[in-house]
């Protein structure tokens, strides 16, 4: 009824108008990716790039990745115990759901979502500063296919690195939730191996980098385009890092639906 | 030598620059002059690719830049140097790599001799010692000497400089107009400045076009501004009541009062 509602409020003027600024956008994100997968100018210079962003992007989010993860493993386990496990239900239960979340969902999405903001809004500011201080300009003089050489070493770096923080994510959601065992006294340790260890299918270990290449590649590219195409000043800097964040959130939700459904 | 022909630019409905036509000089410095406003930047990005004109022509030693493909504009790129009016220099290399920069993309040179040439150039600015810093530790003008030394680096043909002495104090500013001169007359490189600082125009114009509304209204050198009878001009540059009595002192040869 709202959606209906909705419709009939908004006049089809504007409803064009929405649709054309929507296309508009995705062209020039299809354009700008089209300059961006090209073969740069210099290997030595790409590969200097290349290891730099990976350190930069990725190598520099561990640490906040490992914090995560190793306090929401040890809250997902203390939750399952506290609230699912009953007398009717396998003393093991607990240390199973909290492998196949950490699994499944936060080591690969939820991780994401934040690493979107952390990353994505990095890259935002970076290449937005660089825009309105006329340094992609100097680049373009110079005959330096600027997209190439600034954004290509962003998406290939995080996309390098991704599958190690899914790895080193889920790995540390479970030292969490031993913690709950051995520090916390929450549950016997040893059912909290039985239920890491019962019915452990891989796929989802690959499921999870699956999905994590295509957020990884959501988190770099649109931030990137958000950046690049900033047009203005420092406000106009802040309002694309808060874009890329919350348009790279949106699309790693909307993703997660349709790569669950695909991969499952 | 650069050429401009006809050259038309307009967003939207609003036309900026109207039939613009005018030589830049090998080997001189040509400056842009006019008021904010009136199309000088925008005349500077037609000119380097940036922006592409509505219609005309800018052809370097007789070759159409406006009609070149993408790769022949690129390589046609390389034969140029821009200083930009915020230095726009990359914040996260130092004032060496910065130099360095354009030679590590396009020159076979090996590390040594990269750096050498970065160093030679360097020098040539009077920035030795401040090699290892970072944009962000050193002055504007600093930055503005940096930007001049990477823009010559790769011995352009053509060098561009956008309001090179905005944000600098006279002194300093100075120091850069000798600069660019001394520059220009050295390596005969076609030198166009985009400017509205009066010392930059007495001192070192010695080809200047005035802007005014989109349209070039009068062309010549430093000494020929103090006669001119273009009014539009001559509001312009003596703008200010110092500049009109300087003026007035000099039209009636009397000493300043």
């Amino acid at each position: 009824m709202r959606n209906k509602i909705f419709c009939v409020s908004l006049h089809p003027k504007y409803k064009k108008m929405l649709l054309h600024k929507w296309l508009t956008t995705f062209g020039r994100y299809v354009i700008l990716m089209g300059r961006t997968f090209s073969v740069p100018e210099r290997m030595r210079m790409f590969w200097k790039q290349y290891v730099k962003e990976m350190a930069q992007l990725g190598v520099d989010s561990i640490g906040i990745v490992l914090l995560i993860s190793f306090f929401i493993g040890a809250v997902i386990c203390i939750q399952m115990k506290v609230n699912i496990q009953s007398p009717w239900m396998p003393r093991w239960v607990a240390g199973y759901t909290t492998r196949e979340i950490m699994l499944l969902e936060f080591s690969s999405s939820i991780m994401c979502l934040i690493l979107a903001g952390k990353v994505g809004s990095n890259i935002a500011s970076e290449l937005g500063t660089m825009r309105v201080t006329q340094q992609i300009d100097a680049l373009d003089i110079m005959g330096i296919n600027s997209a190439c050489h600034l954004i290509l070493p962003k998406i290939l770096g995080l996309l390098t690195i991704m599958p190690f923080l899914v790895i080193f994510s889920s790995a540390m959601g479970i030292v969490g939730a031993y913690a709950t065992a051995y520090i916390g006294h929450i549950m016997a340790a040893d059912d909290l191996t039985l239920g890491l260890q019962h019915s452990f299918i891989p796929w989802f270990m690959w499921m999870s980098i699956i999905k994590s290449q295509f957020f990884a590649f959501i988190i770099s590219s649109v931030p990137a385009y958000c950046g690049y195409s900033v047009e203005g000043g420092s406000v106009e800097v802040g309002k694309a890092s808060t874009d890329a964040v919350v348009t790279s959130s949106v699309l790693i939700l909307f993703s997660d639906v349709f790569l669950t459904q695909l991969l499952s | 030598m650069i050429e401009v022909k006809h050259l038309y630019k307009a967003f939207g409905e609003k036309e900026v620059l109207k039939d613009i036509n005018t030589v830049f000089e090998n080997g001189k410095t040509n400056l842009i002059i006019g008021q904010s406003g009136s199309g000088k930047t925008v005349l500077m990005k037609n000119l380097v690719g940036l922006l592409d004109p509505t219609s005309g022509q800018v052809l370097y030693d007789g070759r159409d830049f406006v009609a070149m493909s993408k790769k022949e504009k690129v390589f046609m790129r390389r034969e140029m140097g821009m200083i930009f009016q915020s230095a726009a220099l990359f914040d996260s290399l130092t004032v060496l790599e910065n130099v360095m920069f354009p030679l590590d993309m396009f020159s076979n040179m090996n590390l040594r001799e990269r750096q050498q040439r970065a160093m030679d150039c360097l020098d040539r600015v009077n920035l030795v010692g401040a090699e290892k810093k970072f944009p962000g530790e050193i002055s504007g003008g600093m930055q503005k000497r940096v930007a001049i030394a990477r823009a010559i680096v790769m011995n352009p043909k053509y060098l561009f400089c956008d309001e090179p002495n905005s944000g600098l104090d006279p002194k300093t500013s100075l120091v850069i107009d000798d600069l660019l001169h001394s520059i220009t007359q050295e390596f005969q490189i076609t030198t166009i400045i985009n400017t509205h600082d009066m010392n930059s125009v007495m001192g070192i114009g010695e080809n200047i076009i005035f802007i005014y509304e989109g349209q070039k209204e009068w062309q010549g050198v430093s000494s020929e501004i103090m006669g001119s009878t273009n009014h539009r001009l001559t509001d312009f540059i003596f703008a200010s009541d110092l500049l009109k009595e300087m003026r007035a002192a000099i039209t009636s040869q009397k000493p300043m009062g």
